[in-house]
């Protein structure tokens, strides 16, 4: 296992390999239309260690932890936790997927005090 | 059991619709809640990463602010703090050493925390404690077969340890519903996630997840849909306006909080409402069905 496996399978709390490919997360995802990489596909990259192509997919950061993959899954594999795994990995490096000052003040004010909370907590380091 | 009212920071604006309505109606059943002197922003969601203590901080700083009002329960309205808090409580109860570390952080504090609170939603509360039937007994206006769907999204259900009702298919909202008199309309999506804060920096996914959704529920006959979460209310309702221009079949649908309707038919003023804090004016709707006065 190299060291990117065994970071995500660390952060995450969960064992890559007990996957077996259903595709019942995918199935359920509300945003799966979104995604590059699919949820599925997301567990047999990181089991295969493909670090570049889920650090750069768009998927990663469409997930909003809504855990229907998570309450579905037949293994109680938690793979939005898999996911937030992989976006501390960025965002440890400081590579922040938002940034507030480019939000006017109009969008900034518009939205609930929670979604700007949550919003930054989830994307930003 | 003596419980503190957490209330959370959007209840305290974007949200105050959902307080006043929730504290009337809760006054007209006869339950009395006293707010924290003090507290703080949760942090409105729970930190999936194993090694990140530092986000159940906030949580926990409100769970021992409870201890030191005396009281040994937390009541929240909003399903995110009750989703982040309640989360983080769990794991400060089944993890020690996690427990051992946060209260060493927060030396200063008076009290130290043993996941000893409680956190409960007030649907819980209605349901288990007073009981719907003493709910519906207590309704002085009925809502007169009014045709409501319940969105449950994400908070209040999920994941399935700390939910308040069933998972996939969740009941507690249409049961209250019914027992105001309301006509319950079921609708697939009613679990559906609505994208919560993709709302901030990609407004288009949550129009998709709106349009779903809310013409889900019109399918089914709705007339109004009801939430528990300022998030969800935010952007099945506020986030009409984008749906609209992006889908032009889009048909327009009022959404309001659970606590609303209930104030409405425990007797309590409109002004408790606050309908103007709506995009999709609730108002012809309830003029219709003579809950308020045109």
């Amino acid at each position: 296992m190299g060291p990117f496996v065994a970071k995500v399978q660390e952060l995450s709390g969960q064992n890559l390999l007990a996957c077996y490919q259903c595709g019942k997360c995918s199935a359920g995802c509300p945003v799966v239309s979104q995604m590059d990489i699919l949820p599925n596909q997301i567990i047999r990259f990181a089991q295969l260690g493909l670090e570049d192509d889920l650090l750069e997919s768009k998927a990663i950061w469409v997930c909003a932890s809504c855990m229907t993959c998570n309450v579905r899954c037949p293994k109680g594999i938690n793979i939005a936790e898999i996911i937030e795994a992989l976006r501390q990995i960025l965002l440890r490096r400081r590579a922040d997927h938002v940034d507030v000052k480019e939000l006017t003040g109009a969008e900034r004010s518009e939205v609930p005090p929670i979604a700007l909370i949550s919003s930054l907590r989830k994307f930003t380091s | 059991m003596k419980l503190a009212y957490y209330p959370g920071c959007t209840l305290k604006n974007h949200a105050k619709n959902f307080e006043d309505s929730a504290l009337c109606a809760m006054e007209a059943l006869g339950v009395t809640v006293e707010e924290l002197d003090r507290w703080n922003c949760c942090g409105t969601v729970f930190s999936l990463a194993t090694d990140d203590l530092i986000h159940h901080l906030a949580p926990v700083r409100n769970l021992i602010r409870v201890k030191e009002a005396g009281a040994d329960g937390m009541l929240t309205l909003c399903a995110m703090c009750f989703n982040t808090i309640k989360r983080s409580n769990e794991r400060m109860k089944s993890s020690p050493e996690d427990l051992a570390v946060i209260n060493e952080f927060m030396y200063r504090e008076q009290v130290e925390y043993g996941g000893d609170v409680s956190v409960y939603h007030l649907l819980e509360l209605l349901r288990d404690e007073l009981t719907f039937e003493k709910v519906a007994a207590a309704v002085k206006k009925s809502l007169g077969g009014m045709k409501v769907a319940s969105y449950y999204g994400c908070y209040l259900v999920r994941p399935t340890e700390i939910g308040i009702d069933d998972v996939e298919n969740p009941v507690v909202l249409d049961d209250l519903m019914t027992a105001l008199g309301a006509e319950a309309i079921d609708f697939p999506l009613k679990t559906e996630c609505c994208a919560a804060y993709q709302t901030v920096d990609n407004p288009e996914i949550v129009a998709d997840r709106t349009y779903q959704i809310v013409s889900n529920a019109l399918d089914q006959g709705a007339e109004v849909m009801v939430v528990s979460c300022p998030l969800c209310a935010f952007n099945l309702d506020h986030r009409q306006k984008l749906t609209a221009e992006k889908h032009t079949d889009f048909r327009h649908i009022p959404v309001l909080y659970f606590t609303q309707l209930m104030a409405l038919a425990l007797g309590c003023k409109e002004e408790s409402l606050k309908l103007d804090l709506h995009y999709v004016d609730p108002k012809p709707l309830l003029e219709k069905k003579r809950l308020i006065q045109p």
